[in-house]
């Protein structure tokens, strides 16, 4: 990295290509029925958010979307290893994280297509998606806040022992805004049961995070100002996901306070609808796209001596259901206009006076 | 019967909510071992424990972000800003988790919290420590606006606030802290929304709330003396806003003015004037009169910031020099 200062541009000229580190297998002793759980999420999380974006390209959906392509191994492998009743918090880059807490995807569709049927009764969009009664606790579109809210989630469950574990998922970006700093230290001097999993996909929007970061990784190299282990995991491997999360989990789980994972991966596409992220480096995105999570499990699985017929079968049936989904979405009314006031307060009204 | 400080009515009313409700929890800067930077929450440490009364660091997000994530899982939580200046460093949190999370979620969650917070002039510590910032909260739709003008107020409308499920600011005056009053025996619980008429008159009425309240009441006294019967209203909560109150008030005097601590532009006043203009115009007599802080940060020193925010001599000049 360098800037030049005098024209206060960034240099791109000089940056190294961030690319991926595939260390292979880690031959982890995970029991089949697990490796094809974690494909099977892999599969859901890719198809549901392809079929969100072809629904954006037909202006079926609309205001804006924020993918998770190519990062799905992420939330693939913590949801596999939360607990039913663990709490998820995730960003307005969130489609993922709803599903991989178990949420509908026929709730998320209906959702993009502000459906009567959609999560929130069309009242949230793509940015907001939330499944509380699951554990889906929401997705914010402020970078920051949700961090400060997981610790909320993590307290309650502490003060009713409940044993249960928030996961707050966010991207690089977020490491550079007070809220993070203000939710780590509050976190570790609490010992919350809260897991911070910074997807670090390179770029903070348009801009390459290392152009604007003190330190090379984001979130791992803050973990030592909040006495916390510095964890740095290829996010783009849902084995090494899914084994720490297992981890962090446990020790949140245990009382052994809060964890900051920062996992490395890359988006497929741009920031939002609107950027076709033209930012970055030609050889930079041929070689994320070539460790492509889904074809990089594949090709393990297959090592492994799993059927090409079996992840065939796993496919098309995530398609169907894919399928259906879009189809139940699409069949869903517009939200009545009487729902404009409703449930601003408990009483289910929106009155402000007498 | 017991007389009460406005400051220990604080700690009164929290007490007697914990009491009630043992999953009732309360944090935030020095509230604990501390007992309050105003002493108003001393003895809840000693009564509570620690795991139910916590102190935090100088993190304002971090304070309300907790809150209000224990808050949508159930738990019904008080946090303490210390002094109402500080909700800008945490105004996202404020303005658009703790006040919007219901709607958009459409209804998944409540958010049972009150955002307790020290608010106002009168102690001369300049411009970052002594506003008067309800209206920031009045304008953002999903929060619940209080301001209590005496002891009794404070218990009653604290309990109020706790036992409501939707998210309350809830302004304590600086300048209040040392009046005291006789309070009843027993459970003390107010409603939200409902205002109170504190003085009856015909001849104008005053709409006053927290600090101003009782200069509104000394007002009507000497306004009295010069033939102008006054009817005083406390306004107590700003959202709910009890609207009938005051139009039927104003139907029976004819004129209305409002006293304000905030500065000029967007008080709450303003919106009462509205309202009254336009669901009480053929009931007044003179126009609407604003007495407000003017349009400036508040100056330190003594006389600037006397001078400042509304005293009884301005509001009894101002109404009598409008008076037509």
């Amino acid at each position: 990295m360098s800037i030049e200062a005098d024209q206060g541009v960034y240099d791109y000229s000089t940056r190294p290509l961030r690319t991926p580190d595939p260390q292979g297998d880690p031959g982890l002793a995970l029991a089949d029925e697990t490796r094809l759980n974690l494909y099977t999420r892999l599969q859901e999380l890719r198809q549901l958010e392809k079929r969100a974006y072809d629904m954006f390209m037909q202006n079926l959906v609309k205001g804006t979307s924020h993918l998770s392509l190519g990062m799905e191994a992420v939330s693939a492998g913590f949801g596999e290893a939360m607990r039913a009743d663990d709490y998820v918090f995730a960003t307005y880059r969130g489609h993922a994280h709803t599903l991989s807490k178990g949420a509908p995807m026929d709730g998320v569709l209906a959702e993009l297509l502000g459906r009567q049927n959609g999560l929130m009764g069309g009242k949230g969009g793509s940015m907001h998606l939330s499944d509380v009664a699951r554990g889906m606790m929401g997705s914010y579109a402020i970078i920051g806040a949700h961090l400060t809210l997981a610790n909320g989630t993590a307290w309650s469950a502490q003060l009713r022992d409940s044993g249960q574990v928030t996961v707050c998922y966010f991207g690089d970006g977020t490491t550079n805004i007070g809220a993070f700093h203000e939710a780590l230290n509050f976190a570790a001097i609490w010992d919350l049961p809260v897991v911070f999993v910074c997807e670090n996909n390179l770029y903070m929007e348009y801009t390459p995070v290392d152009f604007i970061t003190a330190v090379d990784h984001p979130a791992a190299d803050r973990a030592s100002a909040y006495g916390l282990e510095r964890i740095v995991i290829d996010g783009n491997d849902v084995d090494a996901v899914y084994d720490t999360a297992l981890r962090v989990l446990e020790r949140a789980r245990s009382g052994g306070g809060p964890s900051l994972v920062e996992a490395l991966t890359y988006r497929t596409g741009g920031h939002s609808r609107a950027d076709p992220g033209k930012y970055r480096p030609a050889d930079e995105v041929k070689a994320w796209a070539e460790y492509d999570p889904i074809v990089v499990y594949h090709q393990r699985l297959l090592a492994r001596g799993f059927g090409e017929e079996t992840l065939t079968e796993i496919t098309n049936k995530v398609a169907d259901r894919v399928d259906q989904a879009t189809e139940a979405a699409k069949a869903g009314a517009e939200p009545e206009l009487d729902s404009i006031f409703t449930d601003l307060w408990a009483d289910g009204s929106s009155a402000w006076r007498n | 019967m017991a007389e009460l400080s406005y400051r220990d009515a604080v700690s009164y009313g929290i007490a007697q909510e914990m009491r009630r409700d043992p999953n009732l929890v309360f944090l935030g800067e020095d509230v604990a071992a501390a007992g309050g930077v105003f002493k108003t929450t001393v003895g809840l440490l000693d009564e509570f424990g620690p795991k139910r009364v916590r102190d935090t660091p100088i993190s304002e997000q971090a304070i309300l972000g907790a809150a209000a994530g224990a808050a949508m899982t159930g738990v019904p939580v008080i946090a303490e800003i210390m002094f109402s200046d500080f909700l800008a460093v945490c105004f996202d949190l404020v303005a658009n988790e703790i006040a919007k999370l219901r709607y958009m979620t459409d209804g998944q969650v409540s958010m049972p919290i009150v955002i307790r917070t020290a608010n106002g002039a009168g102690s001369r510590f300049g411009a970052q420590h002594s506003q008067s910032v309800e209206n920031w909260c009045m304008m953002i739709p999903g929060l619940k606006v209080v301001a209590p003008s005496t002891p009794e107020d404070v218990v009653g409308l604290m309990a109020a606030s706790i036992r409501d499920p939707d998210p309350v600011v809830f302004f304590e005056h600086k300048s209040l802290m040392a009046t005291k009053a006789t309070i009843p025996d027993g459970e003390i619980v107010d409603e939200l929304g409902k205002a109170r008429i504190l003085r009856a008159g015909s001849d104008i009425t005053i709409v006053a709330l927290a600090l101003m309240v009782p200069r509104a009441m000394a007002a009507a006294e000497r306004l009295a003396e010069r033939g102008i019967s006054a009817e005083v209203i406390d306004l107590r909560t700003l959202v709910p806003l009890d609207t009938q109150t005051i139009l039927r008030s104003v139907e029976r005097t004819g004129r209305l003015a409002t006293v304000e601590e905030n500065p000029r532009l967007c008080g709450w006043g303003a919106e009462i004037a509205s309202l009254v203009a336009h669901e009480a115009f053929w009931s007044l007599d003179a126009p609407i009169v604003r007495i407000t802080t003017p349009h400036i940060p508040l100056p330190a020193a003594n006389n600037l910031e006397d001078a400042t925010i509304p005293s009884i001599d301005k509001i009894v000049d101002t109404i009598v020099s409008e008076w037509a």
